[in-house]
C-alpha cells in the first residue's frame, strides 16, 4: 500500500480466464514477499450426512502426494525456501493460500496447480490424516469454547446445513474411504467460479500469464452448480443447553440469534451496531458491563458472522461456573437496552471514525489486501469498494441501527449455549 | 522505501529508538518496561501482569472510560503484553493521530491511579483469565514442567501467576511494583512508521523528558543451579489425549550459542518464527516431524525456544497417537537427538535454515507494528543490532557448531519430561 490510496479499480487487475477462473492482482513493490490466495466452491456444504468432513479431508489430502512429488518432496520444496502453502475447507469453498519471497512465486503457483489437478491421495496418508483428525475431534470434545459453539449451532440451526461444523464426527470420519475422496475431488473440483488473488512485488500481467499457463487449460464438465443454503426462521422461543465437560475451571458461554447476510442492505448498520454493542474499545457495551464493571469475565464480546447465508449474531464470554447466570442476565439486559434505546450520537460517531480510521491497518500487509480482493469478488462488490467505504460508513444513521437491532435481536428467542463443568 | 533509524537516550534514562517507514500512513509506538515474571518473588507471582491490567484503568488526566474510546475512535489498535522479561504497551494509529498515544503513555508511566475498586474488579477478571487457561491440558502440563525446570530462578512460575497470590495480593503491593519499575530509566520507547525523526524526537522529549528517573529497581538474582539429573513427572486430567513436553535448558539470547541453536531448532523442529505479528511456516520436513508424526507415534509435534534475558528452555511438545505409548515417542525423540549429536549436519541444511529465517523476517517486515516490536524486544535482551545481524550470524554457523551445541544442550540428564495422562471419567450429556 502506498500513501495515495486504498486498492481500487485503477490498481486492481481483474481478469476472467476462459475456463471460469477469476484472477485479481495488486502490485506492491514495497514488499519483498508475495501472497497467493483464493478459493473454489467445494466446501463442506457439499458433504453428505454419512460422510460429514469429507470436504475437509479432501482438501487436507491435496498436498499428501501428487503425480510428480510425494509428501516429503512437496513440503521440502516449500519449507526449503521458507514458503508456506495449504488448502483448507470453509463452508462454501475450499480456501487455499500461501506466501513466499517474491523470487519463489512460481513455486506457489505450482503448489496450487499440482494440488488441484494432480493429487494421488495415497492410502497411507489418508489413514494418517484420519488419526490426526480423530485426535483433533477428541481434543475439541474437551475444549469448552469449541463445545459451546457447537452446542450453539445445534440450537440455532436445527435442521439447517449450518448446524454442522465441517469437521465431521468420529463416526463419519471413520466412514470416509479413499474412493469417496477421489470421487469428491473429481466431482467438485473445477475451474468454474474459482478465484485467485495475487498481491506483492509482481506486475499483474506477469501474474495473470503465470496462472493462465498453470491452470488455463483446466476443465471439469462434471462440476456442479454453486451450492446455496436455505433460509432459516428465528427460534420460536428461548432455548438454553449445557454441554458438560468435567474437570474444567471455566464455562464458555455463547448466546445469540440470526443476523443479517453480508449483502443485505442493513448489513453496515448492523455491523456498526454490533461494534457498539460488543467490540468498540475494550469490547463495547458488553465488555464494559460484564468485564469492566462486574469483573465477571476475562473476555466478553459480540460478533456477527454475516456471509452468503443466514449468519449468526452472538455474544461470547468465558466465566466462572458460579457466575454463568449472572453473566447471562447482564448480557440480556444489554440486549434489551440496545433495542429499547438504540445508540447515542456519540457512540455512533466514535464507531464510524474507528471503522474509517482502522482501514489503513487492515490493508497494510499483502495478506490484508488479498483478503480484501477476495471479499470484493465473493460479494460482487465494486472494485472501488474500499475507496467508497468511508462514505458507506458515514451514511449510517442511529435510526437505521435501531431498526436493524429490533429486526434481529429478540431476547425471548435467544439461543443460549454453555460448555463447562 | 525510506528507512531511517535513530537510537538515543534522554537525560532521564529513557532509551528511544525511531525508525522512519513511509510505506503507509501509520505509526506504531511501543513503550517497554524491564519488568516481567522474572522480577517476581514468591507471594507476588503474577504481579507484573496485574499491573499491566491496571495501566488500562486510568489516570487523573485520562480516566479509564476515556482511554479505550479515544484510541478506538481514531481507528487505532492498542494492547499490552506481559512476558518473562518485559511488559510492553503499544498503539498503532493513523500517523496524524499518534500524538494521543504518546501523551497517554507519558501520563501512565507515572500517574496511574490503582483505584481500590478497580483493583478488586480486576482481581476477578484475572482469576477468570487464569481459570480459562486452566481449561487447557497443555497449560496444566507446561505449568508443572516449567516449575520443575526452575526450582530457584523466577522463570519458575507462569506469567499469569499462582491462584494463591492472585487471591492475596493487595492494592498496595501492585502500586509499589508499579512505582518501582515504571520509570524512564527502566523503559525503552520504540516508534516505527510515517514520521519525521527530528519532529518525533522533539515531541517525545517534550512529553517524556520531564518524567524523573527513579532509583534502579531491585533485581532478583537467583540463577538456576545445574540440574542434578533427568526428571519425569505426570499431570493427570480429563480427556482422551496424552501430551508430552520435554524441556531442555537453553541459553540466553546473547549467548553466542544461540545462533547455532537456532539452526539446530530449524533442523529438529522446523524454523521458529520470532515475529509477534507475521506468522510462521510449516515443519513437515523437520527431523522430529518425520521421526514422530510420519511414523504415527504422535499426531502432532512442535518445538522451539524464545529469546530471553536469562537462560530459559527449549520445549518440545508431542501429542501422542491414541494407539501408541508416550515412552515410544520419547524413545524416537532420543534417537533423533542422538543422531544430530553423532552425525554432522550438511552445509546445505544450514543454508536452508538461513533462507527460512530470511523469509520469515521478510514477512514480518510488512507490518509496521512488527517492526516497532522488534526494536524493543531485542533491546530488552540485547540491542537492535542483534536483529540487524541475526541473518549474518546464522549464516556464519558451521556444521561443527551445530553438532557441538546439540551435544552441549540436548542432554537427557538436564531435561524435564512431563506427561499429561488423561483419566477417564465420563461426561453425562445424554
Amino acid at each position: 500500500m502506498t500513501k495515495k490510496a486504498y486498492p481500487g479499480a485503477d490498481d486492481i487487475t481483474r481478469v476472467e480466464l476462459d475456463n471460469g477462473i477469476t484472477v485479481l492482482c495488486r502490485t506492491n513493490f514495497n514488499s519483498p514477499s508475495i501472497v497467493l490466495r483464493g478459493n473454489l466452491p467445494a466446501g463442506s456444504l457439499y458433504d453428505t450426512e454419512e460422510k460429514l468432513g469429507i470436504s475437509d479431508m479432501t482438501a487436507s489430502m491435496l498436498m499428501r502426494g501428487t503425480e510428480q512429488y510425494d509428501f516429503q518432496a512437496i513440503y521440502d520444496r516449500l519449507e526449503s525456501v521458507g514458503a508456506s502453502f495449504g488448502f483448507h475447507a470453509n463452508t462454501f469453498t475450499i480456501g487455499f493460500g500461501g506466501r513466499a519471497l517474491t523470487e519463489d512465486l512460481s513455486l506457489l503457483m505450482q503448489m496450487l496447480s499440482e494440488g488441484l489437478r494432480q493429487p494421488t491421495f495415497p492410502s497411507e496418508h489418508l489413514e494418517r490424516l484420519r488419526s490426526q483428525h480423530l485426535a483433533g475431534l477428541a481434543m475439541r470434545d474437551q475444549d469448552t469454547g469449541d463445545m459451546a459453539e457447537l452446542t450453539f449451532d445445534e440450537i440455532l440451526y436445527a435442521n439447517h446445513p449450518y448446524r454442522h461444523t465441517g469437521d465431521g464426527t468420529p463416526e463419519t470420519i471413520q466412514a470416509i474411504m479413499r474412493d469417496d475422496v477421489l470421487n469428491f475431488h473429481q466431482k467438485h473440483y473445477g475451474p468454474r467460479d474459482m478465484v485467485i488473488a495475487v498481491v506483492g512485488a509482481i506486475e499483474a500481467d506477469d501474474a495473470v500469464a503465470q496462472i493462465n499457463e498453470m491452470l488455463g487449460d483446466w476443465q471439469n464438465p462434471a462440476q456442479p452448480a454453486k451450492a446455496t443454503v436455505p433460509e432459516m426462521p428465528p427460534l420460536e422461543k428461548r432455548v438454553q443447553k449445557h454441554y458438560a465437560i468435567i474437570g474444567k475451571s471455566q464455562t464458555d458461554l455463547m448466546m445469540g440469534f440470526l443476523g443479517p447476510k453480508r449483502l443485505d442492505d442493513d448489513f453496515m448498520a448492523a455491523s456498526l451496531g454490533n461494534s457498539i454493542l460488543g467490540r468498540f474499545g475494550l469490547m463495547g457495551r458488553i465488555g464494559d458491563s460484564v468485564r469492566e464493571k462486574s469483573g465477571l469475565a476475562y473476555y466478553a464480546y459480540s460478533s456477527m458472522s454475516a456471509g452468503h447465508g443466514p449468519g449468526a449474531w452472538y455474544v461470547s464470554a468465558g466465566v466462572n461456573p458460579a457466575n454463568v447466570d449472572k453473566a447471562i442476565d447482564l448480557i440480556i439486559e444489554e440486549l434489551e437496552n440496545f433495542i429499547k434505546d438504540g445508540v447515542s450520537e456519540e457512540e455512533l460517531s466514535d464507531n464510524k471514525s474507528n471503522y474509517i480510521g482502522s482501514l489503513p491497518l487492515s490493508l497494510e500487509s499483502n495478506s490484508g489486501v488479498a483478503s480484501a480482493l477476495l471479499r470484493i469478488e465473493s460479494y460482487n462488490l465494486d472494485l472501488d469498494y474500499y475507496r467508497q467505504y468511508p462514505d458507506l460508513v458515514r451514511a449510517v444513521t442511529r435510526d437505521e441501527i435501531l431498526t436493524v437491532a429490533r429486526k434481529y435481536i429478540e431476547p425471548q428467542r435467544l439461543a443460549i449455549a454453555t460448555a463447562g463443568p | 522505501m525510506t528507512q531511517k533509524f535513530t537510537k538515543t537516550t534522554l537525560a532521564n534514562g529513557l532509551t528511544l529508538l525511531l525508525k522512519e517507514i513511509h510505506t503507509a500512513p501509520m505509526i506504531s509506538s511501543w513503550v517497554w518496561y524491564r519488568v516481567g515474571s522474572r522480577n517476581e518473588s514468591t507471594g507476588k507471582t503474577g504481579i507484573s501482569h496485574w499491573v499491566e491490567h491496571m495501566q488500562f484503568k486510568g489516570t487523573p488526566k485520562f480516566p479509564a472510560n476515556i482511554l479505550d474510546k479515544a484510541i478506538s475512535r481514531e481507528g487505532g489498535v492498542w494492547n499490552a503484553f506481559t512476558h518473562l522479561d518485559f511488559t510492553t504497551y503499544y498503539e498503532t494509529m493513523p500517523a496524524e493521530k499518534i500524538d494521543f498515544a504518546l501523551e497517554l503513555e507519558a501520563d501512565r508511566m507515572q500517574n496511574s491511579l490503582f483505584d481500590p475498586e478497580e483493583v478488586a474488579s480486576e482481581r476477578t477478571v484475572i482469576i477468570s483469565e487464569r481459570e480459562g487457561s486452566e481449561n487447557s491440558p497443555m497449560f496444566k502440563l507446561s505449568e508443572v514442567t516449567q516449575a520443575t525446570s526452575f526450582r530457584v530462578h523466577p522463570y519458575h512460575h507462569k506469567v499469569i501467576g499462582d491462584m494463591a497470590d492472585l487471591e492475596s495480593m493487595t492494592r498496595d503491593d501492585l502500586y509499589e511494583h508499579y512505582k518501582s519499575f515504571y520509570a524512564p530509566n527502566n523503559a525503552i520507547m520504540t516508534i516505527a512508521g510515517d514520521f519525521e525523526t527530528e519532529k518525533m524526537l522533539k515531541r517525545v522529549k517534550e512529553l517524556f523528558g520531564g518524567i524523573p528517573a527513579a532509583p534502579a529497581p531491585r533485581q532478583l538474582s537467583r540463577p538456576e543451579p545445574e540440574s542434578s539429573g533427568e526428571t519425569h513427572l505426570t499431570v493427570e486430567g480429563t480427556g482422551d489425549t496424552t501430551f508430552v513436553q520435554a524441556s531442555y535448558p537453553f541459553p540466553s539470547a546473547t549467548d553466542p550459542d544461540f545462533f547455532p541453536l537456532s539452526v539446530l531448532d530449524s533442523l529438529l523442529s522446523g524454523a521458529s518464527s520470532l515475529n509477534m505479528f507475521g506468522g510462521g511456516i510449516s515443519n513437515k520436513t523437520s527431523r522430529l516431524y518425520k521421526a514422530l508424526v510420519e511414523t504415527e507415534l504422535t499426531v502432532g509435534m512442535s518445538g522451539g525456544a524464545q529469546a530471553t534475558l536469562d537462560p530459559y528452555l527449549y520445549n518440545i511438545v508431542m501429542v501422542i497417537h491414541p494407539e501408541r505409548e508416550p515412552d515410544e515417542a520419547l524413545a524416537a525423540l532420543d534417537t533423533e537427538i542422538l543422531r544430530i549429536q553423532e552425525e554432522k549436519v550438511s552445509e546445505k541444511e544450514v543454508a536452508r535454515a538461513v533462507k527460512q529465517a530470511k523469509a520469515l523476517f521478510a514477512y514480518g517486515s510488512e507490518s509496521i507494528t512488527n517492526q516497532a516490536f522488534w526494536m524493543g524486544y531485542t533491546e530488552i535482551f540485547a540491542n537492535y543490532e542483534w536483529f540487524e545481524t541475526y541473518i549474518d550470524n546464522l549464516a556464519a554457523v558451521s556444521p561443527d557448531d551445530v553438532q557441538r551445541v546439540a551435544k552441549k544442550y540436548f542432554q537427557k540428564k538436564s531435561r524435564v519430561v512431563g506427561t499429561y495422562l488423561p483419566v477417564n471419567e465420563e461426561n453425562s450429556n445424554d
